[in-house]
């Protein structure tokens, strides 16, 4: 008979207030195989854990269950516990009677019923756990960054400063990403260009960082220290080692259709195009459904008028296929559509335009060159209304919108509307806002200058409709402060539309079996003490791919991911999960559905001799690489002879658990 | 056709493609016919009638260890039974180079009970020709329509192509009667819980555990079935009362599903009528609503949904929600 000792935790009060924790440890003394059941206050403080220890040797146990919080929490200190007074961590288990019970019941009674039975589960399948040893498997020094805006260049650049290869790779022709968009940034009002092009540069020379752009990542395999990723090099129809960026083609491009995505499609551009003057790398790009030559085969201007040669039309797709330790989701954001608001007119009226728009209309490099012009007939605006919290903080049952706030929103505004009051002392700016919200360090500072210095007309509510009235925009909106129906007249109407993540990230999140919310952020492994890591091991998370963020905080998020994954690529190699699945010759069918359905291909085929009572002779019989198996227990489901099973969670530990629970 | 059939049989036997002959042979009755290994003396007892309604892909998995190198066994394969017979060399049970495929011409197989029910009694024979049928009775000779006592499993007919010959003998005819093989488990699927739990109790407390489903299935093939097993921990758990006995005609279904090709053997052989297939269905469908429109067997290789991740995957979520609706 096995000795099995049980150790139920008060947490404090957050069990013991819920839970009857003596009465569990009494009855638990009376369960077959238990020969020692306590209660102790904090059972993970160092006093809990050698009580523990003095009770595992006093007692010779070759079994424990700590009745606790959940194994995410405590699981590894408990194995820990248990190979200091000579058990294999593995005889460990924990019965989840805080996150799973104390927490979620209010009525003292019927936690404690739960706490007995989930100890009951737990005590079943101890007694059918079975010493088990970890193997290591090596670390791949390589990270792979996805995507190259501010979040993915810092990374890139902390982990490359560590001394580790980096891939960035992104979507667009250039890295840059969002930052690389704004005029100006809060609230120091520093150029945005001109503090990120260092770092792009910088990102570039770096000897370490390798930019993979206009890619896109196809397929990601493996598992944490040793993936396998495939990425999409899309053809830029330029050959990169020719070309030198000089822009001659791009003036010289007959096709002015394409809208240029940097500058929000407030213009066009060539079919060949270098996407805006800072470009990194600086190489043009063709857009093949904007290209005369793709579209009719004549033109070929752009070959003519290059004197490097670096025109190819017949450039295809490359695939690149590489290992990584390490892989940062970097993803970033998109605004969303305003069109889904059309009681603002965006559809309407060229005049009403969404911030990240209006940036662009404010940047030297804008359309308009700077020049702040109404997009429709390029006078001068007298009056401009901004609308604060455009399909941010919506109820949640909403069609439209979304029901966080996007954090960036009220700050950007106070800086678009202090900048125009600055350029433009004699343009009338009101701003409509819910709340204003500047939890950051100068961030109030900054927006009550806003106010105060620069005359900005706040406005505590929100504007019901906008609608086009000549060459006016007519905004009815209600001041709550002054309980008032307000009519502005305004000549442009700049829309603070709510963030979402970009459109990519979701297949991102499924390639990587990393997991997002509703919202499609990735979650983290733990919202306060592991914030930038995935809960799939090996993934880490960097700017507003996790959540809304500014600009200091994604860019200490990103150092953070850096420090995690530098922490990861520092190893030779990493310890193993012991509960791996195994297949049992003799029943296995040879069907190769395991093999199929294993995400990380560790189950292959082999004709082997198996003798058993019922078969004797050659058979085809499933293998499982235990380096590679992540114990998800996707072949153990599949299986149908329940030929394969895995260790740690074997089908009849997981059987006794239920029968445990349904007595 | 049956006896084009044999002499086919006994000039590839000449050839030397093969040794044995998987067929059907006639039973205790004249309409009772059964799976067979024919050697080649043997061939003047192989039937090829309206009655050879069983599948025959299975019964090719014991045979392979018994080939030596290059050598091939013939089957008689119709074509509802290719389908077993694909998914079966997917499972890599059956290997496709030790078998000479005769795709043999169907136009429907009859369900004698059918014409039973028809207060038909003291059969004796039949005859066929085209859509007549002309039952031989000890009373006299009766006229009944062919299309009307097919098996059921022929009114769902997956239509007259083979998915794998090696040489085809006699004319197919699909049979579907053209009405939506899902109706049933619409029907099902539109009743209350405590209503679809009121029809399952009553079907499956029918059952006698004679295990006739899971021996005659195509995807029941384990070496050792687990309720054959006393190590896996449900043998017992099915039997320990009637209720608990239910189940296991829903643990077959998990384990068949996306590799049931709707063959239908399971309701064709059970001798309580239970129509154990709408629960195939049922899992058949939903993997069609979510997955898109899949048929097992139809190629060699083919990777079903239920093993397979694609990136156009719905999520869990909506799986879960469909769930909890129901």
């Amino acid at each position: 008979m096995q000795k099995i000792g049980v150790f139920v935790c008060w947490c404090g009060s957050n069990i013991a207030a819920t839970v009857d924790v003596k009465a569990v440890a009494n009855a638990m003394r009376s369960e077959p195989g238990v020969v020692f059941s306590t209660d102790y206050q904090y059972m993970c403080s160092e006093n809990g854990q050698n009580l523990i220890k003095d009770a595992i040797r006093d007692y010779k146990l070759d079994g424990i269950v700590v009745c606790s919080c959940s194994p995410r929490m405590h699981e590894a200190t408990f194995r820990k516990t248990a190979m200091a007074a000579g058990l294999n961590p593995y005889m460990v288990e924990i019965a989840n009677i805080r996150e799973q019970c104390s927490w979620i019941h209010k009525d003292m009674p019927e936690g404690t019923e739960k706490a007995m039975v989930l100890a009951r589960a737990a005590i079943a399948k101890v007694k059918k756990n079975a010493p088990l040893t970890a193997g290591t498997s090596p670390v791949t020094k390589r990270a792979l960054v996805i995507g190259g805006g501010i979040a993915g260049i810092q990374t890139a650049l902390d982990v490359a400063d560590a001394g580790y290869e980096v891939d960035i790779v992104e979507k667009s022709p250039t890295i840059g990403g969002r930052m690389a968009q704004l005029d100006k940034t809060f609230p120091t009002l520093d150029c945005a260009a001109c503090i990120l092009t260092p770092k792009m540069v910088e990102a570039n020379q770096h000897e370490k960082i390798n930019l993979i752009t206009y890619s896109e990542l196809e397929n990601v395999s493996g598992f944490v220290g040793n993936f396998t990723a495939r990425i999409r090099k899309k053809a830029r129809h330029v050959d990169e080692k020719k070309c030198t960026g000089c822009g001659v083609c791009t003036e010289k491009c007959p096709s002015r259709k394409g809208l240029n995505e940097f500058n929000m499609g407030l213009n066009t551009r060539g079919a060949i195009y270098i996407p805006f003057a800072q470009a990194i790398p600086n190489l043009a790009v063709i857009d093949t459904s904007n290209c005369i030559h793709f579209k009719t085969g004549k033109c070929g201007i752009c070959e003519k008028n290059c004197s490097a040669g670096a025109i190819k039309f017949d450039q295809e797709d490359e695939i690149i296929e590489r290992k990584y330790g390490a892989i940062v989701v970097a993803t970033g954001f998109k605004p969303i559509d305003a069109s889904y608001f059309d009681e603002y007119a965006y559809t309407q009226s060229k005049d009403v335009v969404t911030s990240l728009e209006f940036e662009r209309l404010m940047n030297a490099a804008g359309p308009s060159k700077g020049v702040l012009v109404r997009p429709s007939d390029g006078e001068h605006p007298h009056d401009i209304t901004f609308i604060q919290c455009v399909g941010s903080r919506c109820s949640h049952d909403a069609t439209k919108g979304k029901e966080y706030c996007s954090k960036i929103c009220c700050m950007y505004t106070a800086k678009h509307a202090m900048l125009v009051r600055e350029k433009y002392p004699d343009v009338n700016v009101h701003v409509f806002y819910i709340d204003v919200r500047t939890p950051g360090k100068n961030f109030d500072e900054f927006y009550r200058r806003a106010v105060e210095q620069y005359d900005v007309d706040y406005i505590k509510g929100m504007v019901g409709k906008v609608t086009v009235e000549g060459k006016k925009l007519h905004v009815q909106g209600s001041s709550l402060l002054s309980n008032d129906q307000l009519h502005i007249y305004s000549d442009m109407v700049v829309l603070a539309t709510a963030i979402e993540p970009d459109p990519t990230a979701r297949s991102i999140g499924t390639m990587l079996t990393a997991s997002m919310d509703t919202n499609d952020f990735f979650t983290e492994a733990h919202p306060k003490l592991r914030p930038v890591e995935s809960p799939t091991a090996g993934i880490f998370l960097s700017g507003v791919c996790q959540g809304p963020k500014d600009i200091p905080e994604t860019v200490a998020q990103a150092g953070a991911a850096a420090s995690k994954v530098i922490g990861l690529l520092s190893k030779n190699e990493l310890v193993g999960n012991p509960c791996v699945a195994h297949a049992n010759e003799l029943l296995c069918n040879g069907c190769s559905q395991c093999e199929r359905v294993c995400p990380y291909g560790a189950i292959t085929y082999v004709e082997k001799e198996v003798r058993g009572p019922e078969f004797r002779g050659v058979k085809r019989v499933a293998q499982v690489n235990e380096a590679v198996c992540q114990g998800c227990g996707a072949c153990t489901v599949t299986c149908p002879s329940t030929a394969m099973d895995l260790k740690g969670f074997s089908n009849n530990q997981i059987i006794a658990e239920v029968d445990a629970i349904c007595r | 056709m049956q006896r084009e059939l044999i002499e086919r049989l006994n000039a590839l036997i000449g050839e030397g493609v093969g040794k044995r002959v998987l067929g059907w042979k006639r039973g205790e009755f004249f309409y009772d016919t059964e799976p067979a290994i024919l050697a080649a003396d043997q061939l003047d007892e192989l039937v090829y009638d309206s009655f050879c309604g069983p599948n025959l892909s299975k019964y090719l998995i014991q045979e392979m260890p018994k080939l030596g190198e290059g050598e091939k066994i013939i089957a008689l394969i119709k074509p509802c039974d290719s389908y077993s017979f694909n998914q079966l060399c997917t499972e890599h049970r059956i290997n496709k180079d030790k078998v000479y495929v005769i795709g043999v011409g169907c136009k429907g197989k009859i369900d004698v009970d059918k014409i039973r029910a028809r207060g038909i009694t003291g059969i004796t024979g039949i005859d066929v020709d085209g859509d007549a049928l002309t039952v031989h009775t000890l009373y006299g000779d009766e006229q009944v329509n062919r299309k009307e006592v097919l098996l059921n499993k022929c009114l769902s007919c997956k239509g007259k192509e083979h998915r794998v010959f090696d040489e085809q003998i006699g004319e197919s005819e699909e049979t579907s009667t053209g009405d939506d093989r899902f109706d049933m488990v619409k029907k099902l699927e539109a009743m209350s819980a405590e209503e679809r739990f009121a029809f399952w109790r009553g079907e499956l407390s029918k059952c006698i555990r004679c295990n006739a489903c899971r021996n005659v299935c195509p995807a029941c093939s384990c070496v050792k079935c687990v309720f054959d097993n006393p190590n896996t921990g449900v043998q017992n758990k099915a039997a320990a009362d009637d209720f608990e006995e239910n189940l296991f005609h829903i643990i077959r279904a998990f384990h068949v599903a996306g590799r049931c090709t709707d063959c239908g053997e399971c309701s064709r052989v059970c001798p309580q009528g239970i129509p154990l297939h709408l629960l195939n269905r049922k899992f058949i469908s939903d993997i069609d609503e979510l997955y898109g429109e899949y048929q097992a067997g139809e190629e060699v290789g083919q990777r079903h949904p239920v093993i397979n991740y694609t990136q156009g995957d719905c999520e869990p979520s909506i799986v879960h929600e469909r769930g909890s609706n129901a």
